[in-house]
Parts: structure tokens; sequence; C-alpha cells
């Protein structure tokens, strides 16, 4: 008999150790963070604790090896991201921005000692990441920032001002991206560094259980140790976003399941016109929709984690995962809320929420449009996107 | 220390749990089996016992095939190696007979200390911990919402309906624990990876040194004679409160025996 929850009984296909592991961390997600999440979004606040609570669990660069890293397969990560984002992406953000952006970075880029410094405690929640590539006026196209790290004697000095930096205000240590003689080169930014400061950004309607700051770099002054020594251009900030996108195709897989079981519980006990909401031809559609679209999101996440465990997956294929279920699990919240009528609009119902959320996961980490030039590049040879 | 955790797989309180209408044993086919929640603080304070005196913790389990799945998750939270029996003639075995079987894996096993839940979810006769520590012949601490190690005396809170009863022995000894004792943790990603690589040995009857006479349903000692729906939940009754509210729900749990 077929699950309504994995209708292709794709976790079948997780070995023992990932299968434990989605216990573990679905277990976490339902009884610590599920009950409290309505109220942090309402609130727009994530709690410090969590960041502690996450690092006990071993989720913060699970997947990466040494340093007080689990070492855990591609696809376990994956899975992890799933059950979180069905609480809440930006819960899932906080994890992949510690783990896969900031974590990362410092794991591929950092000097031994760096990576002594800071991923121990970071694996831990004891110190928070971020990473500062965006800025106001370079988003999508990220080569035009305008942050500089100048030589001063032997010490960079740091100008400029990064923007919706996730982790922002929390963070104790942020990775950020500056323009040098050299190019585009990445350093390992303590925050209480002289001349940094952080700034909360108000008034969001989307991702609210997360930090998104803007970052003030006036004058900040660090010893020549702190540039990442081996990589310039966007090739440094890149192979970090490759991984957080990563993550995000699997996460939005669990968004967008919630939402569908949401709806298909809503529809079984909701009637009207005396019979059940799911009753309707209507009804059974937009739910065979989605649990068609859950499903195929979990076939890509799943083929693209065995891609990755392989060591084989290609940028071109993550963007292919991160627009196609970013795009899907948008669907499914908007249709989801759609079927809960007007309770589908409150944070008693998660639905509404996931689909501001989602508005967000679209956009971050390259949107939708950057993704489809990215593929139509891989796909045709031709680059269109100046 | 060689501490040793009885843990039982049992079907998940969250799904419908029925009975065979043939022999009248628990379908546990039917449902999906998970580790007995108070085996849970069995395993941990099994694991803090460890961490605090050393030694070496051992979960064992008599059960299906499938109750591997619930040794997996014990051995994943940190226990060190795992001892299942299973064998298709222990089926349908009743308290008395379990005792009996376990007694005889932990003479190979050897211990200096069992631990386990005091009840399980499924049948809930909560008396195994103390038929298995008569037939050991070691003294048993039941009910155990604390337990202290000092050498070779061990000393427990024993939870009461007015408090609880301290309760001092001499090791070995059997504990059962209620789950106000602890907070079970979460498995590690660690401990789980390492879990796959743990020694885990699967005994038989035979291996075991178990008289097949002794185990099994044709052979319980108790027997379930019959067995019915429980009654679908009536509707609850409501108090309108009209200034005696108070007085009406005092009236009502007094009655029920509550206070
Ligand atoms: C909540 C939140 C958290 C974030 N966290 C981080 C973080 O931690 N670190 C970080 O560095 N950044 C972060 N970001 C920034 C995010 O990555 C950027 O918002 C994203 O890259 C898009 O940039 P932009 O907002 O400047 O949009 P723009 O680049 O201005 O794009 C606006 C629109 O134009 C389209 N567009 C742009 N160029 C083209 C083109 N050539 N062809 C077709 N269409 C085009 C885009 O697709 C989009 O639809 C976060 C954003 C949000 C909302």
């Amino acid at each position: 008999m077929t699950q309504p929850d994995d209708f292709l009984a794709l976790d079948d296909e997780l070995d023992e150790a990932e299968q434990g592991i989605r216990d573990v961390v679905r277990d976490f997600a339902q009884d610590r963070l599920a009950p409290q999440i309505s109220d942090w979004y309402e609130r727009g606040t994530v709690p410090r604790e969590i960041f502690t609570d996450f690092g006990k669990l071993g989720v913060f660069g699970m997947h990466l090896d040494g340093y007080g890293c689990a070492g855990t397969s591609a696809v376990a990560y994956g899975v992890a991201c799933r059950e979180l984002e069905a609480v809440d992406s930006g819960l899932r953000s906080v994890v992949s921005v510690q783990g896969s952006l900031a974590m990362f970075a410092i794991h591929r880029w950092g000097t031994e000692e760096q990576r002594q410094e800071w991923l121990p405690r970071m694996a831990a929640g004891q110190a928070i990441g971020c990473f500062g590539l965006t800025e106001a006026a370079a988003g999508s196209d990220p080569a035009s920032m305008r942050t500089t790290a100048r030589r001063d004697g032997a010490d960079w000095v740091l100008s400029g001002t990064k923007m919706w930096i996730t982790n922002g205000t929390l963070a104790d240590v942020a990775i950020v991206w500056a323009r040098t003689d050299d190019g585009i080169r990445g350093f390992v930014v303590p925050t209480d560094a002289p001349g940094f400061s952080a700034n909360a950004i108000p008034r969001k309607l989307s991702l609210r259980a997360s930090d998104t700051a803007e970052l003030v770099l006036d004058e900040v002054r660090l010893p020549a140790a702190s540039a990442f020594p081996d990589v310039r251009g966007l090739r440094g900030p890149l192979s970090c976003l490759n991984e957080a996108r990563y993550g995000i195709l699997w996460g939005t897989v669990g968004a967008a399941r919630t939402c569908y079981l949401e709806a298909l519980s809503y529809a079984l006990t909701r009637t009207q016109f005396g019979r059940p909401l799911a009753g309707f031809q209507l009804n059974q559609r937009r739910l065979t929709e989605m649990v068609i679209a859950v499903g195929n999101a979990g076939l890509v996440g799943l083929r693209l984690g065995r891609l990755k465990d392989a060591g084989r997956v290609e940028p071109a294929q993550i963007s292919y995962g991160k627009l196609a279920n970013a795009r899907a699990a948008l669907d499914v919240a908007r249709s989801a809320r759609a079927m809960l009528g007007a309770a589908g609009i409150t944070l008693d119902h998660p639905v509404m929420r996931h689909l501001t959320n989602l508005e967000t996961v679209v956009t971050y980490e390259g949107t939708e449009e950057m993704h489809t030039l990215s593929i139509a590049a891989a796909i045709t040879g031709l680059k269109a996107f100046r | 220390m060689n501490i040793v955790v009885c843990v039982k797989q049992v079907p998940d309180t969250e799904t419908t749990r029925t009975l065979k209408s043939d022999d009248r044993t628990l379908d546990r086919a039917a449902a999906d089996g998970v580790l007995n929640e108070l085996d849970e603080y069995a395993v941990e304070e099994a694991l803090r016992i460890k961490e605090a005196h050393g030694g070496e913790v051992t979960v064992l389990t008599m059960g299906p095939d499938k109750a591997t799945d619930t040794i997996r998750k014990a051995l994943s939270m940190g226990a060190d190696k795992a001892v299942h029996l299973t064998d298709e003639a222990l089926v349908g075995s009743d308290a008395l007979q379990t005792s009996y079987a376990i007694q005889q894996v932990l003479g190979r096993t050897g211990f200096d200390l069992v631990v386990l839940g005091s009840e399980s979810t499924d049948a809930r006769t909560g008396v195994l911990a103390a038929m298995l520590a008569e037939r050991l012949g070691v003294p048993q601490l039941s009910l155990a919402n604390k337990v202290e190690i000092d050498g070779s005396s061990i000393r427990v809170q024993r939870q009461t309906d007015y408090g609880y009863d301290k309760v001092e022995a001499t090791l070995p000894a059997v504990v059962s624990v209620v789950e106000k004792i602890n907070e079970p943790r979460y498995p590690s990603f660690k401990g789980i990876m390492a879990a796959k690589k743990k020694p885990f040995e699967t005994l038989g009857i035979a291996d075991a040194g178990i008289d097949a006479a002794q185990v099994g349903l044709a052979n319980a000692a108790t027997e379930v004679v019959d067995f019915a729906e429980a009654p679908p939940r009536e509707r609850g009754q409501i108090v309108k409160d009209e200034g005696e509210g108070g007085v009406a729900a005092a009236e009502f749990l007094a009655s029920k025996k509550f206070i």
C-alpha cells in the first residue's frame, strides 16, 4: 500500500545510517521546532539556543570531514535539510548558511589555523557563522561588488556594505568576499573586529524566523592570515553556493510535503456541500498534482545526492534541482493555501508561512532566472547572462 | 562495569494495535515497531553510568528479526554491543518464560548491572524486572528515578505515590527505571554511522542453552482467554459554570476517586 507522505517509497532507497539520521532529525524537528515555529515566525526571531541545539544534534557541517563534523553522506545531509525545512525554511537556512556556506568555505579554502580555530566551535553551535557575498547593488551579478580589501603593510583593511546576510546579527564570524588588486578574495572576519557592525533588516514578510542583516565594514583591519590563501575570483563563493543550493533543493521537498499533507488532512475533514473537500474532483486534482510534485522533487534530490556522493555532480545539475524544486514547492504551497480557504491565511496552519518563505527560497542562492540561464548555458553552450 | 540493558521492540503507540484472532497474541507485523519508550531511559541511564564509572554497555533484546531496528537505535545512542535472541520457538512467550530466556542469555554475557524500563507499552505487565532478579538471585531495585553507584554498592530513589523510597543494595543487581530518571539523548550522527560496525550477536535458543519446552505460546503459564475491542469513547460531560463550576468539577473528580 502506498503511503501518502512518501508515495514512491523513496526512503527505501536510503541506507541504514541515512534512515537513522532521518529519524533523529525528524524527531528533533517535530518535538523541538514544530511546536514553536509559528510563534518565532510571528515575532520575527530565531532564538540563539537553536544554534546550540543544532550543534548538539550534529547538523552543522554534518557532511564535512574532521574538525568535529560527522562526515555523513551528502544524501544524509539532504534528508536532514528536508526534515528541517518541513518545519520552516528559515530553520533550514540557519543550517545551510552555517554548514554549507560559512563552514564549507573555511573547510575548503581556509588555512589549517583557520579551520582549527573555527570549525570545531561552529560544528558544536558555539560559534555562529554568516556569509557575505550579496550587496545592495550586486545581487545576481556579484562580480560587480564594491566591497574592497586593500593591503596596509601586512594587514588587510576591508570597507563596504553587504546586504541580505543570513545570521548576520548573530554571527561570531563572517566570511566576507571583497575585491582586491588580485581579484575577489575571501576573508575570515571575527565580528568583534573594530569597524564591523550588523543591522537587522526590519519589516520582512518572508523568512521571518531567520536573522537577515546588513553588514557594515568600516575600515576593518585584519591580520594577513585572515584571507583565504589560494582562491581568487568568483570560483570561491560559487563553490560554497553550490553546496548550499544542494541543501536547498532537498529542503524544499520538506516544505512542499508539509503543505501537501496539511492540505490533505484539511480536505479530508472539512465538509462543504455535504461532502469532504477531498471528495470533489477539482480538489482531487490539486492533491494529485501535489503528491506528484513532492515525489518528483524527492527523486531529483536523491539522484543529485547520489551523484554528489560519487563526486560527479555538476553545478548545472544543482541549478536544475534548485530551480525545479523551489518552483515546485512554491506551486504546492500556493495550491495548498487555496485549498484551506480562509483558514489558509493564518499562522494556525503552516501553509501561508511556507508560501511566503518560499518566495525567498526561489530568490536567494540564485533566482529562478539565473538558474534558467545556467541550465540553458549548459545545454546550448551559449551564455545569455549579459 | 559490565552493564546490560534489556530493551524491547513494541508496536508504536501512535498506530492502531491489534491482537491476532487465531492465537490471541499481539499482531507485531501489523504495526510499526519502535523501541519501548521507557527502554530509552534505561539505555540513557546505562550510558550515563558507563560514562561516570567506565565499563561497557550491552543491549539485549528478545524479539522477531525486525527488532534489529530497535537494537540499532540503542547502539546509535552509544551502547557498545548487542545481543539479539530470536527464535520461532520463543513466539508467544509470556513474562515468566521471557525472564527465563533472558536469564539464560545473561548467563553467557555476564553482568554487574542489568537495567530495564519498568514496563513495556504493549503488554504492560511490569513484572519482568522482578522475575529476572528472582531468577538471577540478585537484588531488585525497581521504579528508580535516580541511580547512584559507589564501588560495589548501588543506591536508588524508588518512585512511589507519596514521594520516594531510598533503596540500597550490593552489585550485581537489577534496576528498573521510570521516565523521571533522565532525558534520553538523541543518537549522534557519528553514533548512527558507527552503529553498523559494532559487535552484534544473534542467538537462537540452542545457542543460549534455552530449553524449548520452557518457552513459547504452547508452554506459557498464562493465557489470553478472550479479548474485545475497546468501547468507543463516550462523549464528555459538560458542566455549565453558573457559579458552581468549581464544586461540580471537584465532585466529578471525587466520584472518580482522583481526589
Ligand atoms: C532572506 C534572504 C536571505 C539572504 N541571505 C543571503 C546571505 O546569507 N548571503 C548573501 O550573500 N546573500 C543573501 N541573500 C541575497 C540573495 O542571494 C539575493 O537576493 C539574490 O542573489 C538576488 O539578488 P537581488 O536581490 O539583488 O536581485 P537582482 O539581482 O536585482 O534581481 C532582480 C530580478 O531580476 C532578475 N535578473 C537579474 N539579472 C537578470 C538577467 N541577466 N537576466 C534575467 N533576469 C535577471 C532576477 O532573476 C530577479 O528576478 C539573501 C536574500 C534574502 C531575501
